[in-house]
């Protein structure tokens, strides 16, 4: 059993869960509100885009997936430059009354790895303007020191390419960040199976985030209950600390008393 | 009057953001809003008068990772 005491903080908020679940690529939205609740999650993030004048009625993600019962993590998916970042999440902030947001500043290319140098540009920007920064970053160790130095509120490298499903690709990095940090790490992006949340949080994140691996998983709702399993069983697994690894057998039952 | 509503040119009649937003059929909780680039508080929508040529963009939250 997980000591229900187990939390974690980010930015003064305090969660159980530690599995945050992106809200894109489902089906519909009723099946994204199912498979958040199967997720556990308590934190869901979610993109600002500009309202459908031409179909005014069309389904809105407010209506299934519920600001009261989520808290909603706005993203700044499809900004390049720190001032796009900075005018999408003032909109969002209107939109939702929070401060705490996801940064995210991707480079225009196919492998969608972030822009570091006007992510850590836009990071400034926005600490100025009293957001709260979970910043999504590669898993280069002295750049989320930079991030944290400069104010995050979250360090959230990319275990692989967005999307992607490849797992963790650089173990020893995740791990270097993870013990240099005095905010919470997550990681986020790059996640396919529920062995790669478990190895994630095995390597001390305090928490992952992922959404591909969810929505684009055949059946969606029994993936995000297998990844809320994954994350606890990787928490724990932490926390009970693992055995040493060896070179050589070491028999698990005992030599005296052989018949 | 003319005016550009998520880039696009419209002719409203609205003279206020509030009646805007209603004369689109959007649901005023919902929608957050930017006029020539400033945010405009959902307090101040009804007392918010629009201009010729004022620049409006309307958003609200959809699914993202």
């Amino acid at each position: 059993m997980t000591a229900p005491t187990d939390t974690w903080t980010v930015a003064g908020r305090t969660f159980s869960s530690r599995l945050i679940v992106g809200t894109g690529k489902y089906k519909t939205y009723q099946e994204n509100a199912e498979a958040a609740e199967a997720a556990g999650a308590e934190i869901v993030t979610v993109a600002v885009r500009r309202v459908n004048l031409t179909d005014p009625d069309q389904p809105m993600l407010v209506d299934y997936v519920k600001p009261d019962r989520f808290t909603f993590l706005p993203n700044t998916a499809g900004c390049f430059t720190g001032e796009d970042a900075v005018r999408t999440l003032r909109l969002a902030r209107e939109a939702g009354g929070w401060d705490l947001v996801k940064l995210e500043v991707l480079s225009d290319t196919a492998h969608l790895y972030p822009d570091m140098i006007e992510t850590l540009r836009a990071l400034e920007l926005l600490i100025k303007d009293g957001f709260q920064v979970m910043v999504y970053c590669t898993d280069d160790v002295v750049m989320a020191k930079r991030l944290e130095e400069a104010g995050a509120a979250a360090i959230m490298p990319a275990a692989a390419p967005i999307g992607s499903g490849l797992g963790i690709q650089n173990r020893v990095n995740i791990r270097l960040i993870i013990e240099q940090a005095t905010v919470p790490v997550l990681v986020d992006a790059g996640v396919g199976t529920p062995s790669d949340a478990t190895l994630a949080m095995e390597l001390g994140c305090d928490a992952v985030l992922m959404n591909t691996a969810i929505a684009g998983a055949k059946d969606p709702i029994l993936m995000a209950s297998a990844m809320k399993h994954a994350v606890i069983a990787g928490r724990q697994g932490y926390l009970a600390g693992r055995m040493p690894r060896r070179m050589y057998a070491s028999a698990s039952s005992p030599m005296a008393g052989l018949i | 009057m003319r005016i550009q509503v998520n880039g696009e040119h419209r002719e409203v009649e609205a003279a206020t953001i509030l009646a805007l937003v209603e004369e689109l059929g959007l649901d005023v909780r919902k929608v957050a809003v930017e006029r020539n680039l400033e945010i405009v508080p959902r307090s101040l929508h009804a007392s918010t008068a629009l201009a010729e040529g004022d620049r409006v963009e309307l958003v609200q939250f959809v699914g993202g990772g």
